[in-house]
């Protein structure tokens, strides 16, 4: 299609993606392809429409909240640059890296990043902090219809108390990583993608 | 009580049968025996008989008969008492039976006079278990995991023979089995025999053990597609032995390696065929329904025969028969005939599955047979179990490599430890010519020994091994609720980015397969009618939700709290594709069906933990440790299972759903309502009321259409929501119209034109794989009070006729939405 041809990727795009991100060539054009064919609109950017397109999201508890990770502040077309930056962070943390000299700043798939990935799916009013409704809401996504509200409610409570530190009766992204310090993020939030 | 005289009766028949054995020549022997005549050749009646003993008329079918029912009274004893399955598999228990037959037949007789004979059970009772398994194969995991599955069939079965009667033969030459004559030729001939992983023992084994679905088909598919390379190399060693080893030079080898693809290709080709030639004449039956379920049992049989005649590999052409046929059969036959295949099938397997396992038994209470070599058989059991665990390390690490995602250890273990010998291993051994394997009947015992072992032993020990695994894993920290949670909350987000990034080479290929299949196959192997059906069955439903849809917002629109311009109509995009792709994504989870009554490892949704009805008797401290307690318990139990985990079970005796569809359709449903719940607000600028008494689900994904795409849809009849959650990239340019025209029905020829022609056909392969009544697209309400779970019937339904004004009414618009996001959108 005509279209089609506007929107190939340019080698520099290529390069500015792989600096980013560390994904290799191959790897971004493997995931330009299916940007592209998830992409119906063909207007070079995905919309909230094009995720909840892929059937299996919707089986997915949390479908919706990560659909909307993709999305910037705000915005509702995710370009592919954006694409890339989210599923960076799900790339896994490889030996050589850690030995090199850190970069600048720190790569989007280091176990800060990733934690503050699954902090943000928490956080949707992006206060930096996860109240009780909030872990609530996520608590309820997750869990059968056979839970009633009062014991989400109590299993809601008793989670905030273990990990808030300082009483606020929120979780902070400080606390947050402090209680998942035991936790191997960098294998769970990993995925080998193919080249 | 019941068990006793059940027993009793068992043990009569039992009697009875080798008593009359007793007198009479074995049914292994020829049927064209001397005395079959006697009852016409006696002696010169001297006055007409009133009633004569005509033993010997019936004798055969008599005695096949009665063996059919002592084998199938004897799963009825086992599974009188439930608590016994769950510890010793069924098949264990019916080799135990078997060796109480075997010696009772014995004492009557002193000599064996039932066998399992190689022509019974590879021409009588193995044809209708494999061809079950075909035909109810879940096509899509299959070829998702065929890579994986090849490489173990083929490299690790090959690696299994060769290792086994190698290391055999090493140790042959250092001494440690004595004096036998057995040659290098013929051990790997042993070797070949003894590779290959049998299904009927896996399946049985299997079925104690709630494995997940990857791992499942896995194991089994290796077991299904191995027959094509031992039937090679058992025919190439054989050949190798005849000639001699002197007569064994390159080109003999080229000539094994090339058998080797003939045999697995045409197998599989040849089932290709009968699959196809078999929906052909389904397409066909119309007008003999009555008889049309017996087509697949006729055309499989032939198809493994006809193999079998080619000498090609008899079990793969049956499994691909099965493969390919199902999506057309169950699209094109009438929904009794369906049914009655499904349950004829079960009921060939399963029946013959018990004879099989019986008659093992019975097989071994055999003097002649029993030679017993302690190093020869204490190292061929030794050499299976570690062979097949180093194959399955070597090979799971090769895929790891390139796996999205990767088989774990624990997985690893349960596939070395699942790979069991059965029957097919014995029927091969029992083959085996005399003449020039001087050691058959060592290598007879052997295979009889191996047989036992894995399937009794492996089968007991399975599950409390995966028990053990798994509680092993799960109990080395005790994790707090964060980070249980949060756990979950990584699986699920794995497993969606998964989904998100996709496997690019699968959906290319599958991609141009379904589009070749649908404009090739379909149109050539799919009735018309079956065609159009879908079609009309998804329309009904899609404006059944549809239907409600629109009412939830008629009436928000009544209550005055909706503000939209009123336009002319609305777009509704029917995306024919969604369904299909939701086809294929509901199947993964719950394609088929066990029940899971016996399970220990079931988790039961209890809501009221036991653990709380201590809680008056504690203190504050002790209430609020209970509540932990509590707490945990409850997330434990009521955590959705992530994609992964989810079980999948083909089940030889059962048809039920699993259980997890329920979480499935729970998590599907909630997702549905809130995307409408976000689309109403983003377009009408209203919050959702809190509870939302009607269940409104929408089944298609409505589309955000833009210019580019009108041309998609063709003319005034198409209907299209635009959901508008986003206050940007609206556009409000393009028209709506409603095109739903009124009392129309199913009949609607709105939707026809519209169908493009590769519009997938997917709803009876949708409810194929799912079997029965399962209903994965969540219906509307509306629709679920007229359907009473079946989506057949949709056919025949009618949509109420609505007056045409009220339509207008029915009109989603495009107004400005207002900039305010709904947080509650997810």
């Amino acid at each position: 299609m005509g279209s089609r041809a506007s929107t190939l990727l340019r080698e520099e795009e290529i390069e500015e993606i792989k600096k980013e991100t560390g994904f290799s060539h191959s790897q971004i054009t493997r995931l330009y392809s299916r940007f592209t064919s998830l992409d119906k609109g063909e207007n070079g950017t995905l919309s909230r429409e094009d995720f909840q397109r892929i059937p299996e999201l919707a089986i997915n508890p949390l479908g919706d909240r990560i659909i909307n990770a993709f999305f910037p502040e705000g915005e509702d077309q995710v370009n592919f640059k954006g694409f890339m930056r989210t599923l960076a962070h799900f790339r896994p943390i490889e030996d050589n890296e850690k030995n090199k000299n850190p970069p600048a700043t720190e790569p989007l798939n280091s176990r800060t990043n990733k934690l503050l990935f699954a902090f943000r799916l928490y956080d949707l009013d992006r206060d930096d902090k996860i109240s009780r409704d909030e872990l609530l809401q996520v608590l309820r996504m997750m869990v059968g219809v056979n839970i009633s509200d009062d014991q989400l409610g109590s299993i809601a409570d008793r989670t905030i108390q273990e990990a808030d530190t300082n009483g606020d009766t929120c979780i902070s992204f400080q606390e947050f990583m402090k209680v998942l310090e035991k936790v191997d993020v960098e294998q769970k939030m990993s995925i080998r993608f193919l080249h | 009580m019941a068990e006793r005289w059940r027993s009793a009766l068992l043990l009569c028949l039992l009697m009875a049968a080798s008593s009359l054995a007793n007198s009479e020549t074995p049914v292994s022997s020829s049927t064209g025996n001397e005395t079959t005549g006697t009852g016409h050749e006696t002696a010169a009646i001297t006055t007409l008989p009133i009633v004569t003993w005509k033993w010997h008329h019936v004798e055969v079918p008599y005695l096949v008969a009665l063996w059919v029912l002592v084998s199938w009274l004897c799963k009825l004893v086992i599974e009188a008492n439930h608590n016994v399955t769950n510890y010793i598999p069924e098949s264990a228990l019916l080799i135990c039976f078997g060796f109480i037959l075997g010696g009772m037949i014995w004492g009557a007789d002193k000599v064996q006079t039932f066998k399992l004979t190689p022509t019974t059970f590879f021409f009588y009772l193995l044809p209708q278990i494999i061809l079950d398994t075909g035909y109810s194969m879940p096509n899509k995991l299959f070829f998702t995991n065929l890579g994986a599955i090849l490489i173990h069939a083929i490299i690790g079965t090959c690696w299994n023979a060769a290792t086994l009667g190698l290391s055999l033969w090493g140790c042959h030459q250092g001494g440690a089995m004595g004096n036998i004559e057995i040659g290098l030729l013929q051990y790997l001939l042993y070797g070949s025999l003894m590779a290959a992983v049998d299904p009927v023992a896996v399946i049985a084994v299997f079925e104690q053990v709630h494995v997940n679905e990857v791992l499942f088909i896995l194991v089994f598919g290796e077991s299904l597609l191995n027959d094509g390379v031992t039937v090679v190399l058992f025919n190439v060693f054989d050949a190798f032995v005849s000639l001699g080893g002197g007569a064994i030079d390159a080109k003999e080898i080229v000539k094994g390696i090339v058998s080797f693809f003939v045999v697995a290709f045409g197998g599989s080709l040849l089932g290709t065929v009968f699959g196809l030639l078999i929906s052909l004449l389904s397409r066909c039956t119309k007008n003999i329904q009555i008889i049309e379920p017996g087509f697949i049992f006729v055309l499989g049989y032939l198809a493994y025969l006809t193999a079998e005649m080619l000498s090609l590999s008899s079990i793969l052409s049956i499994v691909f028969c099965g493969v390919c046929c199902q999506k057309y059969m169950n699209s094109n036959m009438d929904e009794n005939s369906i049914q009655t295949v499904r349950y004829a099938m079960k009921v060939f397997a399963n029946g013959s599955e018990t004879i099989i396992f019986v008659f093992l038994g019975i097989s071994a209470i055999d003097k002649t047979i029993w030679v017993w070599n302690t190093g020869f058989i204490l190292l061929t059991l030794f050499f299976i179990l570690i062979y097949r665990f180093i194959g399955v390390f070597i090979l799971t690490w090769f895929l790891n490599r390139s796996r999205l995602v990767p088989i774990s250890f624990v997985e690893q273990i349960i596939m070395g430890y699942g790979g069991l010998r059965g029957a097919v291993a014995y029927g091969l051994a029992v083959n085996l010519n005399e003449t020039k394997i001087k050691e058959k009947n060592l290598m007879v015992c052997t295979t009889l020994i191996v047989v036992y072992f894995t399937v009794i032993l492996q089968g007991v020990t399975m599950k409390p091994l995966v028990q053990w695994l798994n509680v092993k894993r799960a109990a080395t920290v005790d994790l707090t609720l964060v980070e249980k949670v949060q756990n979950k909350v990584f699986e699920h987000m794995l497993v969606a980015i998964e989904d998100i990034s996709g496997q690019i080479g699968d959906n290319y290929w599958r991609n141009k397969w379904r589009n070749f299949e649908e404009k090739w196959m379909s149109r050539l192997l799919l009735k018309p009618s079956a065609r159009k059906k879908q079609d009309r069955l998804f329309n009904v439903f899609h404006q059944l939700n549809l239907q409600d849809a629109m009412e939830y917002v008629k009436e928000g629109e009544h209550r005055g709290s909706l503000e939209f311009i009123r336009n002319e109509s609305a777009f509704v995009d029917f995306k024919k594709k969604f369904g299909e792709d939701y086809e294929e994504a509901m199947p993964d989870i719950m394609a088929v069906m066990a029940d899971d009554q016996g399970s220990a490892m079931r988790l039961r949704r209890d809501p009221v933990p036991s653990v709380s009805l201590e809680m008056h008797e504690q203190n504050m401290r002790g209430l609020r440790e209970a509540e932990g307690i509590n707490s945990h318990y409850l997330l434990d139990q009521h955590l959705y299972k992530s994609r992964k985990q989810h079980r999948y079970r083909f089940s030889r005796s059962h048809l039920d759903i699993n259980q997890d569809e329920n979480e499935v359709q729970e998590i599907f449903q909630r997702t549905m309502r809130s995307r409408l719940e976000s689309f109403k607000s983003g377009k009408m600028g209203v919050a959702p009321p809190k509870t939302i008494t009607k269940h409104t689900k929408r089944e298609p994904q409505p589309k955000m259409p833009n210019g580019r795409n009108k041309p998609y849809h063709s003319g005034d009849e198409d209907f299209e929501f635009s959901e508008g959650d986003s206050a940007s990239g609206y556009d409000t340019s393009f028209p709506m119209r409603v095109g739903y025209r009124a009392g129309a029905g199913i009949e609607n020829p709105a939707f026809m034109p519209d169908l493009d022609p590769s519009s997938p056909l997917h709803i009876p392969p949708w409810l194929a794989d799912a079997g029965l009544e399962v209903n994965p697209v969540a219906p509307s309400e509306r629709a679920q009070v007229r359907t009473p779970g079946h989506l057949h019937r949709l056919a025949s339904l009618r949509t109420s006729a609505q007056p045409g004004d009220t339509v207008r009414d029915r009109n989603l618009l495009t107004p400005p939405p207002p900039p305010h996001r709904d947080d509650d959108h997810l």
